[in-house]
């Protein structure tokens, strides 16, 4: 019966392939580059930062791992590999088109399904290709919030909720055309490379995770005061934040989507030095506190700095980046000792990263924007805000843009995991995750070798 | 016969060692283990936060020897192992019953 049903689809999928090839517009890329013969170094540009972006998936995976204990090292592993699996087949069959597709009345897109018809383009798949490895990036943000104490099957669920409704829909708000870019404030919401489309929305659904999930065994002691649990390779953390900071130079000067826009310059010089401000804030601060030089946070602070800095990058110049890394920084750390206050356990910081400075850097655009710069080229309308003579128009934009972001991604994410929850529960037994996730859920200790459970 | 049993720090085996070959000694022992003494463990900190580590790294050595030699051994741990301050550890020292070389069946003092 169930291979009946598989010939069948296989058979429909064939056929929808065939009808794509009757109207496809330019799989070839012939046409395209007779009528750009620019159009190559665009392409290399986009396609080489979009893999500096897939490479990020990486760089989450260490800092998390690094972060976590080595008894759940494979499933973090397993995790961060599973939502990008998720997201290239979901994206594909659906996110894209609800993303990237004709705008319905501003809501979504609805064009582009399975990347057949029309789609079959060289443009199209260029797109494509660029909002899947951001769509990828929003997934990865959340494991580590609701590290070693999610059960898998929830994880693989949740990927595809977000691949598929989450990511796309508010995606398509700001990048696709939809209400949010065309509010009637300053030049409506913008966020440029996505501290609100990829960061606040991950890091929110992270959070509510967080919550529903509660805190790992002995995070809290019985007065319930906090307690660290030490990630098991601040080597490895390292690691993969210089990954993510290296990725992020495709991330931010990828986002012109065009290598004709010399901006791309500006864009990785702010990029970067807001990343370091907000290190070199968050060491600082935390060795105001305890006098000791704390590498976790620094790591944190720098990847802080560069959430903050995505929304802004294109529009800022170069000591509002610091200025801008610096609150970053600040931030970061607050935010850390703001959640465990309120019993919210977060092990690899994810939302204080994510989600606080997501939303940082888009209240950032409304203040620093210099109007020198415009929606994604040279032209008016710039973006300009309060500090360079703008008003609080665009001010007014982005604090409606990152409400509705923190909103749709913090409800959403509720509704998803209090539904899994319900029906078969997202939480771990006692017993598995004092054990460790690996070898209850995935048979494969991360390391065979060594005593992996003594803490 | 005795035993000696020294809890050391674990950046001290190698100059124990080298001075115990100098001297002489029948054979050891090596064990990595935790634990703590009086001190009570060590803080340390992970992302802002300060968290006690109860139980330290630590070697320790495990040597049998006939009584005459008791001194000698014990005195080259101690010149070696000690530096003054707080974890530099305890030496124990046991009576030995019997000792019985595998190999050979011999037994007492010839077998050490």
């Amino acid at each position: 019966m169930f291979k009946k049903w598989l010939g069948l689809l296989v058979l429909v999928l064939w056929g929808l392939g065939a009808a794509s090839l009757a109207f496809a517009q330019d799989p070839s890329g012939a046409a395209t580059l007779a009528q750009n013969p620019q159009a190559p170094v665009d392409y290399v540009w986009i396609l080489v930062c979009g893999f500096l972006v897939f490479f990020m998936q990486a760089g989450f995976a260490m800092v998390e791992t690094g972060f976590c204990r080595a008894k759940n090292a494979t499933n973090l592993m397993a995790k961060n590999t599973i939502d990008f699996i998720i997201a290239s087949l979901f994206f594909m069959v659906f996110g894209f088109a609800i993303m990237m597709g004709q705008d319905f009345k501003g809501l979504f897109g609805t064009t582009g399904w399975f990347l057949h018809g029309s789609e079959y383009d060289v443009g199209r798949y260029l797109m494509f290709f660029w909002q899947l490895v951001f769509a990828g990036t929003a997934a990865t943000i959340v494991s580590g919030a609701v590290a070693e104490r999610l059960k898998f099957p929830a994880y693989l669920i949740y990927s595809a909720v977000v691949s598929l409704i989450i990511y796309p829909l508010y995606g398509h708000w700001v990048w696709g055309g939809g209400w949010l870019s065309k509010l009637p404030f300053g030049v409506g919401h913008v966020d440029f490379a996505g501290s609100g489309v990829v960061h606040t929305v991950g890091g929110f659904v992270g959070l509510a995770g967080a919550i529903l999930l509660g805190p790992r065994f002995g995070k809290f002691g019985k007065d319930g005061k906090p307690k660290a649990i030490p990630g098991h390779s601040i080597t490895l953390a390292a690691l993969g934040t210089f990954i993510l900071w290296f990725g992020w130079f495709g991330f931010n000067p990828g986002s012109t989507f065009s290598a004709h826009q010399l901006r791309i310059a500006v864009i990785a010089v702010n990029t970067n030095l807001a990343a370091a401000a907000g290190a070199a804030v968050a060491l600082l601060l935390v060795f105001a506190k305890t006098k000791k030089w704390d590498v976790g946070m620094m790591l944190n602070g720098c990847l802080a700095g560069l959430v903050a800095i995505t929304a802004p990058c294109a529009w800022v110049e170069a000591w509002a980046a610091v200025v801008i890394g610096l609150v970053a920084g600040t931030l970061v750390v607050l935010s850390v000792y703001f959640w465990e206050a309120m019993r919210v356990d977060d092990p690899v910081g994810a939302v204080s990263v994510h989600a606080i400075n997501g939303v940082w850097g888009l209240i950032s655009v409304g203040l620093f924007a210099d109007g020198t710069y415009g929606l994604g080229n040279t032209n008016a309308p710039f973006v300009k805000g309060l500090f360079y003579g703008g008003g609080t128009g665009q001010l007014i934009a982005q604090l409606i843009g990152a409400g509705v972001c923190v909103a749709w991604a913090f409800g959403l994410g509720l509704i998803l995991f209090k539904v899994m929850d319900m029906c078969f529960g997202i939480r771990v037994s006692p017993e598995e995750e004092l054990k460790g996730l690996d070898i209850p859920e995935h048979g494969t200790p991360a390391y065979p070798n060594f005593y992996t459970t003594n803490t | 016969m005795k035993k000696i049993e020294a809890v050391i720090r674990i950046e001290k085996l190698e100059e124990i060692t080298d001075a115990l070959e100098k001297l002489g000694y029948p054979g050891m022992m090596v064990t990595r283990i935790e634990g703590h003494g009086r001190q009570k463990g060590l803080v340390e900190q992970f992302r802002g936060r300060e968290f006690k580590v109860n139980f330290l790294p630590k070697i320790k050595i495990e040597i049998v020897v006939n009584d005459h030699d008791i001194e000698k051994i014990t005195k080259a741990i101690i010149d070696n192992a000690k530096t003054g301050a707080i974890g530099d550890g305890k030496i124990f020292i046991y009576n030995v019953e019997n000792v019985i070389r595998i190999r050979t069946g011999e037994k007492g003092e010839q077998a050490i």
